[in-house]
């Protein structure tokens, strides 16, 4: 029996949120709350938040709620850490009973106080998960108490889960960060170092990348080559310090834009930081992202060196590129990731090794990124947001897929229906930006695309054309 | 990592510094998954279905299928009714389950939602089922969650339909893999009974490759086997914290008697396991299993000199570490330290009392974290560490020898689909056991007594 069998088609209310390219107008209903009962890949403000702020490496990670929460974010960012690493133990306030009924206020209290005593970290954050919204405890007094108490930062993160998705997460995560930022800056200016007469004229903040197998490093070294400091990456091994400077720069530039757009606009606002939009993923990507932030530096010799790096970079990998392309060409990708900027980029970079993509999606892209991906995406292309697998598994199938790209959820189902597989998410083990990336990303496809693995999945087949045939020996 | 964790123990009553537990919920979708064509439902916000699922996924590394209520800020303000009902119309129509089987959240038992009277009010399509079972995450831990959705199996589905008791054995193996369900039920077949195993997540969470996706893959338990489970004479209850309370609720409801036995790692645990069926239903220990133990008692004469008097810590869910503790005692070793992170004082009085019956003083506890653990380790070292995927810290900071079993294991594939319960499973743990001892000893070994045999 093929699946599907289970669904037949997406119900009524599916209908607006999936798309073909060419057959409709390029809109798609997103960013709407997913449809009871369904099995949405989904996840909830809690998770958008801790996952933005999770690779702050110095800070304590306080969950305040049962012990779930804490274990399920438990070191699985695989963002790296130049320096602490107490982002990866786990800690919770493991919330029982007797605290749902009289409120757990006094067990938060004693948990920060216990922690910062064996930690000293420089600041708590402490998330607030469903059940702390629902019995009421007092968050931001609780921190500020703790904070006077340990001349500390102890920051509250908005984060009841039920109080809408991941991208009000990122808004909370946001938030916070720009609490840490402005205390910072308001300590700079009482210091007599005033706004704008303090910034570093050439040193950019670069939001929106978590340093996912050290992917932030690469790119850092790219600036640092080309004369450009990069002065606090949003998150990607930041540490509370680190945060604090961000009022330093001259430029924001972001590439996660659907947890950092935020940030951005609220640091324009209120330091007069501009911010460009880049992406790191593919070549076209990269070089064009290097070019326009050096032009916007608009220092002539910066200009200069990008071009460079940007002519060896790209010297290096593009026969190595060319090579997998040849060998790829033809093969069919589908997508489904978290965010629409990676999907944007994934479409161009599988344009760069010749491979179409015949559905692409995401489970909290905006609707410009939408309209963006139906100009990109080639005719028929499906375009869709929060898929549910069956959705998935549907057009995957329909479309004759070889590749998806996706997160922990999807592999699974890619590998039953014997399609190849990339991790683009929290369980990627190389760096998929930049140059480098670019190259380690059309090697992973290759890897899994051309694995022999994919010889043996329908083991019926093999049965009934009576075995495999092995070249005849000359006797 | 853990360069940090404080030698020097002191008392911590707020809160918990890596977890050795996770919440009710995620137990009660895996046992939900160990019922055929069953579609686990969350009831909560998405981020619940969506980590469990994703917990479950690294595990098993097989999809895992579940639904959510998806809970909004006006859901719990005014309840989940209706967002239960709509659900459960949209899970049926787009999904087609045979079973939903609900499960709370924390949100949803604390905004005190009332499933049974929710469910009154729900039209159920002809021919299929709901159960639910209450796991608030603040009570218990994913051991109690799994425990309370095979009770929900039993209260829904068990009926004592005739006056005499069948020849049948029903078996509640606990929270385990699916290569332990296969494995108990080959040994309960080769006595020469057909066990009511349930839940059975063989053939859902360790489904063969075929080239298609199904929602629902070929295993899991069957419902109209459940239903006869109350006419079996005997319910196995394998684990204390797993299956007891389910089989206390089948011996109410039906009258099947319950044997509590240890989950069946380790040779007496598995000797008992024969014995209980031996006497229950006057079966002789068939030869091939006799064999089975003869090889594994062979093993066991073979490598003894590895493993006396060797120091091992454990963790993990309690059953589970309770019967291995038994078996790392057979075998020769001192369990100076246990842990579990499920609360219950009765895993303290179990493994205490084994270890102060081999004259072992050591430190056992039930609702510990691993901070605490890693302490006892630092203030008393071992040559050994036993436990799941987040021992890894703790090995790497105290360069220890470290086995991975038990649940979750993120970082190691193929534990799913091989047993550790029964004869078989205590070879394999024995090679585990002295491949993790003896390639220490080959990587720290000088040239001069680098051996070639040992």
């Amino acid at each position: 029996m093929r699946a599907g069998k289970e669904t037949g088609m997406p119900i009524a209310e599916r209908f607006e949120s999936i798309g073909r390219k060419g057959r409709q107008k390029k809109t798609l209903r997103c960013g709407a709350d997913s449809l009871a009962g369904s099995v949405s890949q989904r996840a909830c403000v809690y998770c958008g938040a801790r996952v933005v702020l999770n690779p702050v490496t110095d800070a304590v990670h306080l969950v305040h709620g049962p012990i779930g929460c804490a274990v399920y974010t438990w070191d699985i960012r695989g963002s790296l850490s130049s320096d602490a690493e107490l982002y990866r133990s786990s800690f919770s306030t493991d919330l029982k009973e007797r605290d749902v009924v009289f409120g757990g206020e006094e067990k938060l209290t004693r948990a920060i106080d216990q922690l910062v005593e064996k930690y000293h970290p420089p600041v708590v954050f402490v998330y607030s998960t469903c059940i702390v919204g629902v019995i009421g405890d007092d968050l931001e007094a609780v921190c500020k108490s703790a904070s006077r108490r340990h001349a500390i930062e102890v920051i509250p993160v908005e984060s009841t889960g039920f109080s809408g998705n991941k991208a009000d997460g990122y808004r909370a995560a946001c938030d916070v960060l720009m609490r840490v930022i402005a205390s910072g800056q308001r300590e700079r200016e009482e210091a007599g170092e005033s706004g704008s007469s303090s910034r570093d004229e050439l040193a950019i903040n670069y939001l929106g990348d978590f340093n996912l197998a050290g992917e932030a490093w690469i790119i850092r070294d790219y600036f640092r080559e080309i004369g450009i400091p990069v002065n606090t990456v949003f998150t990607g091994d930041s540490t509370y310090e680190s945060i604090r400077g961000a009022g330093r720069a001259r430029l924001n530039i972001m590439q996660c834009a659907g947890s950092m757009n935020y940030l951005a606009g609220k640091m324009e606002e209120q330091f007069g930081i501009p911010c460009l939009q880049v992406s790191f993923v593919g070549l076209t990507d990269t070089a064009d992202s290097l070019r326009r932030v050096a032009a916007f530096l608009g220092d002539e010799k910066i200009c200069w060196r990008a071009e460079e790096l940007i002519a060896r970079e790209s010297e290096k990998v593009k026969p190595l590129i060319r090579e997998y392309r040849r060998k790829m060409k033809g093969k069919k990708a589908a997508i489904y990731v978290g965010g629409g900027f990676k999907a944007i980029s994934l479409v161009r970079q599988f344009g760069e090794l010749g491979i179409d993509v015949v559905m692409v999606g995401t489970q909290t892209g905006r609707k410009e990124e939408y309209e963006t991906l139906f100009d990109l995406a080639s005719e028929g292309t499906v375009i869709l947001d929060d898929a549910n697998p069956s959705e998935l598994e549907k057009f995957m199938v329909e479309e004759g897929a070889d590749l998806l790209v996706g997160g922990v959820k999807e592999r699974p189902l890619a590998y039953k229906l014997g399609v190849a597989f990339i991790d683009h998410n929290h369980d990627r083990k190389h760096p998929l930006s930049g140059f480098t990336g670019a190259v380690n990303f059309a090697g992973e496809v290759y890897t899994t695309l051309f694995s022999p693995v994919w010889k043996f999945t329908r083991g019926g087949e093999v049965w009934e054309n009576g075995g495999y045939s092995y070249g005849r020996a000359s006797c | 990592m853990l360069d940090s964790t404080p030698k020097e123990l002191k008392e911590r009553r707020f809160g918990v510094i890596n977890p050795a537990k996770t919440c009710q919920p995620l137990g009660a979708m895996y046992a939900a998954l160990g019922l055929h064509r069953c579609l686990p439902h969350s009831h909560g916000s998405q981020g619940c279905c969506s980590y469990h699922r994703m917990h479950l996924t690294r595990h098993f590394r097989d999809p895992i299928m579940a639904s959510t209520s998806s809970f909004t800020e006006g859901s719990s303000i005014f309840g989940g009714a209706a967002n239960l009902k709509t659900a459960i119309r949209n899970v049926f129509e787009i999904y087609n389950p045979d079973i939903v089987a609900i499960h709370t959240t924390c949100l949803s038992e604390t905004i005190g939602d009332d499933l049974p009277s929710f469910l009154g009010t729900i039209d159920i399509p002809a021919g299929k089922r709901i159960i639910h079972a209450n796991t608030p995450s603040y009570a218990g831990s994913h051991i109690t969650g799994f425990s309370s959705m095979t009770r929900a199996m039993v209260d829904y589905f068990a009926e004592a339909s005739l006056p005499e008791k069948k020849e049948q054995v029903n078996v509640l193996p606990g929270f385990v893999n699916p290569g332990d369900m296969r494995e108990i039920k080959r040994i309960v077949r080769t006595m020469g009974l057909e066990p009511i195993l349930f839940p059975d997540t063989a053939g859902v969470v360790d489904a063969p490759m075929t080239g298609q996706f199904s929602m629902y893959p070929e295993g899991g338990a069957r419902v109209e086997k459940i239903i006869d489970a109350g006419n079996s004479r005997y319910t196995l209850a394998l684990g204390l914290f797993a299956s007891s309370d389910p089989a206390m609720l089948l011996e109410r409801k039906c009258g099947v008697e319950e044997i509590l036995l240890k989950t069946p790692i380790g040779i007496k645990a598995t000797d008992n396991l024969l014995m209980a069926l031996r006497f229950g239903f006057l079966r002789e220990i068939s030869p091939e299993l006799a064999e089975e133990r003869g090889q594994l008692v062979d093993i066991m004469t073979d490598t003894h000199f590895h493993f006396h008097g060797k120091k091992v810590a454990l963790f993990g869910d309690p059953d589970i570490v309770s019967a291995l503790t038994e078996f790392l005692l057979s075998l020769g070793m001192q369990p100076v330290h246990v842990l579990t992170g499920t609360p219950g004082k009765a895993f303290e009085n179990e493994v205490g009392t084994m270890l102060e019956e081999a004259g072992i003083r050591g430190r056992v506890k039930a609702g510990g974290d691993l901070f605490e653990f890693h302490q006892w380790i630092k203030n008393e070292p071992v040559d050994l560490l036993i436990g799941n995927t987040y021992g890894k810290y703790i090995a790497r900071a105290e360069d220890i020898p470290f086995v991975r079993m038990g649940f979750p294991n993120l970082d190691r594939s193929v534990h799913s689909y091989l047993p550790v319960v029964g004869y078989k499973g205590a070879m394999r743990i024995i090679e585990m056991v002295s491949n993790a001892l003896l390639d220490r000893v080959d990587r720290d070994a000088l040239d001069e007594d680098f051996e070639l045999v040992m």
